[in-house]
């Protein structure tokens, strides 16, 4: 086995407006994505060889070639629930550092609003479908159990726990709010967030993410050929899938307060990467955060905060823009949105612009950021796959 | 040996609706005291069960018998006994029999019980009788009416009170009645019914039947005495010699209201908790007919394991504080259409996994022993493939791990409840809490199973297992 460390670079990336596109369908997404991508490489749709598609709702690789017109071409349409966006962006590393390709697309798209539901429809929640075990039960509630549990474990009063949770919300909605591809782009205060009417206790309205339509692409290509599309690409570190046994709602030894699949595909991407000390090393995270103790949890998970010390971080603003790690800087799945098969690629997006200095909105523009960390999950506390990547400059 | 009471058990749902608030809704008096109201997640099948639970306690599952009485059963082509039976875990073998239709559903099962255990000593027959009472809005029934079971268990072995003798007797007469297109119970002129129906019939058989066995009321401790309301159980106590309020409760009706079929089996459970050994008592139910028992109270009731019952059930319950939530618990309107993806079931599981379903049943492993539910045909613990017992969960209390409140979950009663529970002997239950206040629930509070209505995807009524915060 050899680590995939600095063998596949990303030399043009795309990224829709995310939001209620009322008037976009799902191809519509694909077109804009890719062409901002295929822009962004200098490159054509011909010169693809191969694309991965990454989307719960939409089938197959027609996802792709047919809004694109790509002709014949192998594409591979996968899917992992929330994870998707990097399985997509795995699965076309691997070919490339197999050298099977040397020029690939990745692309996520999801577009959720045509449904007519408020919220996620429940299929989604990566449980197998049963007629009453688990009936009625829904991703903010399944998350809660996390939260009134992680309060309990570590001593927090309700409102103390709430107020967190309040916090990260504050935190990343002020960074959606600079910047204009966001689908939520209010600042609120932590006092509306404690206030919003409760979604399933402690998530208020604030505290979850918005349900979203939008894509996002990448162009890989093995990265001793990168520098004949840019010099200001970068490369996949470290990247890692776990899907765990899903036994947490089983076992009563699982404590509800950590996510062992995202702590399991950490260490990995820090040995594939080099990582030795991640809040340290990393300049900026991208985590999943379709509710705020989704945050909360990660960034302890993945070692970027010791357990049970996300109180102190987050009193002490150091996820913020302007602390020691600052944890999405997009806005997050909270603001940016979260359509399930886009998130990951849009993620990488956000590393992506900020090592090349060009994020969007330059108030959100970190200083000379080297090294990202990005992660999604799917599934729900004791059940999860998730993904973590690491990207840096080269 | 002569067949009699083995056990007994009963079931009075928690939540409690005041007849004045009744009357605040309608713009009338209404009444005094509280009736008893199913949760949303009840019907007459779940409450049966419960019963039957508190009956059947910690016996051995081996009843060979399960007759269910109900006006109100949920499915009107569709044996209710049956699934009761899997779900108390009663063998295959057990003949399950449903008594539809009469306010004497219970008693004609109890007379049915005595004579099938008579001819096959050694075995035992349960009788369990619920009723879920379909008053219409603003109806005088409607402050009447209340929700709730009783069991009897029967045998010829370990009888805690003897069945001397009983009689029946029919009558075509009507006078409540609710035809299948009939969404509630209708009645005749009151005075009519009460006075030509019940004080006649009630009063005339009780008298023929103490004659026939050369007994005087003064021979009972207690009689346990159907009847539509306090008001014509006192005539009848009056035509018989009974005392009403010493020898004869209407206490029921003040708490929880007239529970149908259940009622008479109701009384029973009540003078039997607290009955002395060598006490006399007599049980007469009322409804297309009168069915009359009369009964002595055996030592062995000193060595019964404590029951709920009436007592027990009546004393743990939660105001129904607003009229709008009857009317949500009973979806006596027309909704919204809801916009979300509907329920829906499958059979094809439900009948795969019927002894995880019904019985809860989950794995034990023999090689490590790890509890699980569901059943892992892999072990969680060590792998172990295909090498377990079945293990019935349902009567193991638990512990709460954590939980939330979901606010738009699509139930009828919000907050949705998602729990984690850990039970007695290891396992994890990931399920609902119900019969719970939202702002009493903490994490680490001692919980039970009841077994539920979940939902009504694709027009079934699908049950399972939730848990709710110790009951007593």
């Amino acid at each position: 086995m050899e680590s995939i460390k600095d063998k596949v670079a990303i030399v043009g990336m795309g990224c829709t407006a995310f939001g209620e596109l009322w008037d976009k369908d799902a191809d519509d997404l694909v077109i804009e994505a890719a062409n901002e991508a295929f822009s962004d490489a200098g490159i054509e749709v011909k010169d693809i060889q191969a694309a991965w598609v990454g989307s719960m709702e939409r089938y197959t690789g027609a996802t792709v070639s047919v809004p694109l017109q790509l002709q014949y071409i192998p594409v591979t349409r996968v899917e992992n629930a929330c994870a998707t966006g990097y399985e997509a962006i795995r699965n076309a590393a691997f070919a490339v550092a197999a050298k099977v390709y040397d020029l690939v697309l990745v692309v996520g798209v999801e577009k959720l609003k045509d449904h007519g539901f408020p919220g996620l429809p429940v299929s989604l929640a990566a449980d197998k479908w049963h007629p009453v075990y688990g009936a009625h039960a829904t991703a903010p509630g399944r998350y809660a159990m996390a939260a009134s549990r992680y309060f309990h474990r570590y001593g927090l009063k309700p409102e103390e726990g709430k107020r967190l949770l309040a916090q990260i919300s504050v935190k990343s909605h002020h960074n959606g709010a600079r910047n204009p591809k966001a689908h939520l782009r209010r600042e609120i205060t932590v006092e509306e967030a404690m206030n919003a009417p409760i979604i399933a206790w402690p998530l208020g309205l604030y505290d979850c993410c918005g349900v979203t339509d939008g894509a996002a692409a990448a162009i890989l290509c093995r990265t001793e050929d990168a520098r004949a599309f840019r010099d200001d690409y970068v490369t996949i570190k470290g990247i890692e899938v776990c899907v765990g046994p899903g036994q947490g709602k089983i076992r009563t030894d699982y404590d509800f307060t950590h996510w062992e699949e995202t702590e399991i595909a950490a260490r990995a991407v820090y040995a594939q990467a080099g990582i030795k000390n991640p809040r340290q090393e990393i300049d900026l995270v991208e985590c999943h955060d379709c509710f705020a103790i989704a945050e909360l949890i990660a960034v302890e998970s993945l070692g970027i905060c010791a357990k049970g010390k996300a109180q102190v971080d987050i009193e002490s603003g150091a996820w913020t823009q302007e602390g020691e790690i600052p944890v999405n800087m997009s806005g997050g799945l909270k603001s940016f949105g979260h359509p399930i098969g886009a998130s990951g690629c849009r993620e990488v997006y956000e590393i992506y612009k900020q090592i090349q200095g060009k994020a969007q909105e330059p108030s959100r523009q970190l200083k000379g950021p080297k090294l990202g960390l990005a992660h999604n999950q799917g599934g729900h506390p004791g059940k999860f796959m998730c993904a973590v990547c690491a990207i840096g400059a080269p | 040996m002569e067949a009699g009471i083995v056990s007994f058990g009963a079931y009075i749902p928690m939540q409690r609706m005041q007849r004045k608030l009744i009357g605040d809704m309608w713009g009338n008096q209404g009444g005094a005291g509280e009736k008893a109201v199913a949760n949303w997640d009840e019907d007459s099948l779940t409450m049966a069960v419960e019963a039957g639970i508190d009956c059947l306690g910690g016996r051995e599952r081996d009843a060979a018998g399960v007759l269910f009485a109900s006006t109100t059963a949920p499915y009107r082509e569709k044996q209710s006994a049956s699934i009761i039976r899997k779900v108390l875990d009663l063998a295959p073998a057990c003949l399950t029999l449903d008594s539809a239709g009469s306010l004497r559903g219970g008693t004609a099962a109890l007379t049915a019980a005595l004579d099938m255990a008579q001819a096959s000593p050694g075995k035992t027959y349960m009788v369990s009788a619920a009723d879920l009472r379909k008053p219409a809005p603003a109806s005088a029934l409607e402050l009447g009416f209340g929700d709730g079971a009783a069991a009897l268990l029967v045998g010829t072995e370990d009888v805690i009170a003897t069945v001397n003798a009983h009689r029946s007797r029919s009558s075509e007469f009507i006078d409540l009645w609710r035809r299948d297109k009939d969404l509630y119970t209708q009645m005749w002129e009151d005075r009519y019914v009460v006075s030509e129906g019940y004080e006649k019939m009630m009063g005339e058989n009780i008298v023929r039947f103490l004659e026939e066995l050369h007994a005087v009321p003064g021979d009972y401790a207690r009689a346990a005495i159907s009847a539509p309301g306090p008001g014509p159980l006192r005539v009848v106590c009056r035509k018989t010699g009974f005392s009403f309020g010493s020898q004869v409760s209407a206490g029921l009706f003040e708490s929880v209201g007239h529970t149908g079929a259940a009622l008479p089996l109701m009384m029973l459970v009540e003078a039997l908790e607290s009955a002395a050994p060598g006490e006399r008592l007599l049980l007469a139910a009322y409804g297309d007919g009168v069915d009359l028992f009369d009964l002595t109270v055996t030592e062995r009731i000193a060595r019964l394991p404590r029951k709920r019952g009436v007592a027990g059930h009546l004393a743990s319950r939660l105001p129904l504080e607003s009229y709008g939530r009857y009317l949500r618990f009973r979806s006596l309107m027309e909704w919204e259409f809801d916009r979300r993806p509907p329920d829906r079931s499958s059979l094809a599981v439900i009948a795969r996994e019927s002894s995880q379903i019904y019985s809860l049943h989950g794995a034990m492993c023999r090689r490590c022993g790890t509890v699980q539910y569901p059943v892992q045909r892999v072990c969680t613990e060590c792998r172990t493939q295909d090498d377990f017992d079945e293990v019935r969960l349902a009567d193991r209390k638990g512990i709460l791990f954590t939980f939330s409140m979901d606010e738009r979950a699509m139930v009828p009663d919000l907050p949705n409840v998602l729990c984690i529970v850990d039970l007695e002997g290891g396992g994890r239950f990931y399920s609902v809490l119900t019969d719970r206040t939202p702002s009493a629930i903490r994490i680490g509070m001692p919980v039970e199973l009841t077994f539920r209505k979940i939902h009504e995807g694709s027009n079934l009524y699908n049950y399972f297992w939730k848990a709710r915060p110790v009951r007593v």
